[in-house]
């Protein structure tokens, strides 16, 4: 992954339109890489809105079709590396819904680099910084989120009953 | 050479006698007279048929306390350990200056000689970007104390080479002027190169920057002392993922949090004391250990223990009775109930990370804290300023 420097994205994301990335993070690994890069003050780019779950295991493939739904442009699955759930194999199961879903959000139209499953342990916030820069980097490129279907059917396409 | 029934070391914990089966002629060809047994008499405390065992324990919370590693002075080839006899590692000099050690205490070298210079050689496998970045933090001291030993016991000029002197403990700066004020010569740089005197004379020249000089000096000496670091042990990650817990990138251990919980980690009822959490002094140590030798007795004590709230349950109503959540709880927290034809979460094995929740087709299985309605209102809310 090529390192970017976080303080061109941040002037970039500064003017213009800028991604908005929608990020479930796990309790215990990736939300604890996020609370590390905060304490350290370490630069990332600000697009990220971060949404805590205990577990990676508690994303609901839904709630990735909402935020897009809603006009994330990006969203961002943080977990504990294999093997090293808190709950010792949450994380597996959500590998195994990121698979299913891929396919659906290519049919859907939506590009690859909009949505993205990291492992990032607790004393990775560089590797959080990485990611979210690599992130917003390419969706910046790629621009605004459009889908063929209107946003309010969507929306209803994909409600909770 | 040692006897066969010997002493660990004079401070030993307990302070017991063992018997060593690699010299005892009892355990090499059983026809020993066994006049040790003759003169336990009655005690009868020598047992030859005692053998290591493993035991397996059950218990209610578990202090980690598995220490560090020496850093191997080899990794740093430029300083010559292993190559130059005269070149040490600072514990090597602990047992020379002791007075158990293997010379009584006296501080000679090799060939018997007394050392007329001593060189130390500060933060080797500590501040540096080829071995480890971390400070050591035990090093300066033990370095300043060596060097006080050394003088008290051999009158030897004593040169440390040091990048900063790090004596930030109760009455360390005060030892260390003491120990400057004793004529210890102190050399801000880092040495670069270890090698034999030219004039063959069996002296080191250890070369170094001195950067508050701004010149280079190559001081000779007879014998060269390496302040190695602390390292995380090689089986940190082995332990780590042993007892579901996490390390920093180095391979210390990491606590809950750095001041709220210095001694808990993630796993409820693990603790942590020591230099596995990350490198720290004997005081530091004992004060750790302290902690949570207190913090795994008040769980003990208490006699119950605190649930997180955030456990998930099932709307029976709506449960399909499909099973698909049954084998997902790696608590085995959800069984089946035959008669209802539903699902049942026991909430006191729940440890709530809601897998089943995101996994259940009818959507009748919820979580507290992390209702789905909750979700979905947080990322209708995260982008309502997109």
């Amino acid at each position: 992954m090529p390192e970017t420097k976080s303080d061109d994205l941040v002037q970039l994301t500064s003017r213009g339109w800028s991604p908005t990335i929608v990020a479930f993070f796990c309790n215990w690994c990736t939300y604890l890489a996020a609370d590390l890069a905060g304490t350290s003050r370490m630069k990332y780019a600000p697009n990220v809105r971060v949404i805590r779950v205990m577990c990676s295991g508690r994303i609901d493939p839904q709630f990735v079709l909402d935020a897009f739904a809603k006009g994330a442009d990006g969203v961002l699955i943080g977990g504990c590396h294999p093997g090293d759930c808190h709950y010792q194999e949450g994380n597996y199961k959500t590998l195994k819904r990121v698979q299913l879903l891929k396919p659906l959000l290519k049919a859907m139209g939506i590009e690859e680099d909009r949505f993205r499953l990291e492992w990032i342990s607790a004393s990775e916030a560089d590797r959080l910084k990485v990611v979210v820069d690599d992130m917003v980097q390419k969706i910046q490129a790629l621009g605004p989120l459009s889908v063929e279907v209107p946003a309010e059917a969507f929306a209803e396409e994909v409600a909770v009953s | 050479m040692r006897k066969p029934i010997y002493m660990p070391f004079p401070q030993a914990v307990p302070q017991v006698v063992a018997i060593d089966p690699d010299t005892c002629i009892e355990f090499k060809s059983g026809k020993c007279k066994k006049t040790c047994v003759e003169a336990c008499a009655d005690r009868g405390a020598i047992d030859f048929q005692q053998e290591p065992q493993l035991e397996e324990v059950s218990v209610g919370s578990i202090v980690l306390a598995t220490g560090f590693k020496v850093f191997d002075a080899k990794r740093t080839p430029y300083y010559g350990y292993g190559v130059y006899p005269n070149v040490y590692t600072a514990l090597e000099i602990e047992r020379l200056v002791n007075a158990s050690g293997p010379t009584g205490g006296e501080m000679v070298m090799r060939d018997g000689r007394k050392p007329k210079s001593v060189g130390i050689v500060h933060c080797v496998g500590s501040r540096d970007e080829n071995t480890n970045r971390f400070c050591s933090r035990v090093c300066c001291m033990y370095s300043l104390k060596l060097a006080h030993l050394i003088k008290e016991k051999s009158d030897a000029e004593v040169y440390e080479f040091y990048i900063d002197i790090r004596a930030p403990g109760k009455s360390m700066e005060e030892f260390y002027n003491r120990v400057a004020e004793e004529g210890t010569h102190f050399i801000r740089g880092k040495v670069a190169d270890v090698y034999p005197a030219p004039d063959n004379n069996g002296q080191l020249v250890m070369q170094a920057e001195d950067t508050l000089l701004g010149r280079m000096r190559k001081i000779p000496v007879d014998m060269v002392v390496l302040a190695v670091g602390l390292e995380p042990k090689a089986d940190a990650e082995d332990v780590r993922r042993m007892f579901n817990i996490t390390c920093s990138n180095e391979g210390w251990f990491v606590e809950r949090h750095p001041k709220l919980a210095p001694v808990n980690t993630f796993t409820d009822g693990i603790f942590l004391a020591g230099a596995c959490q990350g490198p720290k002094d004997i005081p530091d140590t004992v004060a750790q250990a302290g902690a949570a030798a207190a913090e795994a007795m008040a769980l003990i004590d208490a006699g119950f223990i605190e649930l997180e709230p955030n456990t998930a349950y099932i709307v029976e109503e709506n449960c399909s009775g499909c099973k698909t959540c049954v084998p997902l709880c790696p608590f085995t927290a959800i069984s089946f109930l035959d008669e209802k034809k539903v699902a049942e979460i026991n909430e006191v094995l729940c440890k709530g990370c809601g897998t089943c929740v995101a996994a259940c087709p009818s959507g009748s299985i919820h979580q507290n804290l992390f209702e789905d309605e909750e979700i979905y209102g947080e990322i209708e809310g995260v982008l309502a300023y997109a």
